[in-house]
């Protein structure tokens, strides 16, 4: 179906996906683990430093 | 060993075999448990390393992140193919089959909306990067003793801003309208931010970072109208990724209200 060679898919674009998407259901351990204070994984941190310093082109929008 | 239920997708039922050499973020091979008409997707995954507590600090460790997102992925890519699942955030863990039994009649109206929302749906990740050129990546240094006068220094500085504003202008206007084009072709369309050079590795400033959800049927057209579009930039990077499951557009499946435990 695709014209697009697979290639491996990058960490941060499957991050992207797999820790801002996906539905939230409460699992039964893990009360809201989407909530868990993301920020403090190293890798967010980056991600939120970056974010302040680049304002996205579309304002509100994004 | 006390074990947990991980929960990937929930999907309707599939006729096609799953791989049978998948495994999942333990390295068991997922199974498929069906209620009320739904199927989740588990496996089951060890209480040491997915109970509250380690999974808290799992998630910030980056080799184990690593090692659960491409796991999660490949048992979600390969429910992509042969089906159009419902993907869970990643570490989603109940007690017991029990448990997500209980989870799935709580949400079931939800799930059945947002699986007929996104039947035969997928996501495409489109990208653009500003390729720096090398000029503009040394920061201005200082005057060299005697070589320049402060005057240059400052002259140069400006010259160097300037361009990369302009760089940076171009490059914004075409991210702009490359989205609008492709928002207008799919359903819908997700910002996601800009990721990190310093994450992604790759070169170059990311300035759009968006997903579309777009009809299978339609993925070939989607494709080919982002390779036009990607001929007339110069100095621009364009990145197409897919088709993923609809991660970015579980949005409209409500989060569920604070339960009583």
């Amino acid at each position: 179906m695709t014209v697009v060679e697979r290639r491996e898919v990058s960490l941060v674009d499957l991050l992207d996906r797999l820790l801002a998407g996906g539905v939230v259901v409460s699992g039964d351990i893990t009360l809201r683990i989407a909530d868990v204070d993301l920020v403090r994984i190293d890798l967010n941190a980056l991600i939120s430093s970056v974010n302040e310093q680049v304002p996205s082109p579309w304002g509100e929008l994004a | 060993m006390t074990t947990l239920r991980y929960v990937y997708a929930v999907c309707r039922p599939f006729r096609s075999a799953l791989q049978a050499q998948l495994t999942g973020v333990a390295g068991v091979p997922p199974k498929q448990l069906t209620h009320h008409g739904l199927v989740a997707v588990v496996s089951t995954v060890p209480e040491a390393d997915f109970g509250e507590a380690p999974l808290r600090a799992h998630l910030e460790d980056l080799d184990w992140l690593t090692v659960t997102a491409r796991a999660h992925q490949q048992v979600i890519d390969a429910l992509t193919a042969v089906t159009t699942p419902l993907p869970l955030r990643l570490g989603t863990v109940f007690r017991d089959d029990s448990g997500v039994r209980t989870m799935m009649e709580a949400r079931e109206e939800d799930f059945r909306r947002v699986l007929d929302r996104l039947e035969g749906r997928v996501e495409w990740g489109v990208k653009v990067f500003v390729e720096r050129e090398p000029a503009q990546d040394a920061e201005p240094g200082p005057p060299e003793h005697g070589a320049q006068s402060g005057r240059d220094y400052l002259r140069r500085r400006r010259m160097q801003t300037r361009a990369h504003e302009d760089v940076w202008q171009r490059a914004t206007e075409f991210a702009g309208r490359l989205h609008e084009k492709l928002s207008a072709f799919a359903e819908d369309s997700r910002l996601h931010a800009p990721q990190s050079a310093a994450l992604s590795g790759a070169s170059g400033q990311n300035v759009l970072n968006a997903a579309y959800l777009v009809p299978r049927a339609d993925s070939e057209e989607f494709v080919e109208l982002v390779d036009r579009e990607k001929d007339d930039a110069p100095g621009i990077r364009v990145e197409l990724t897919g088709p993923w499951a609809a991660y970015s557009f579980t949005g409209e499946f409500a989060e569920e209200p604070e339960v009583e435990r």
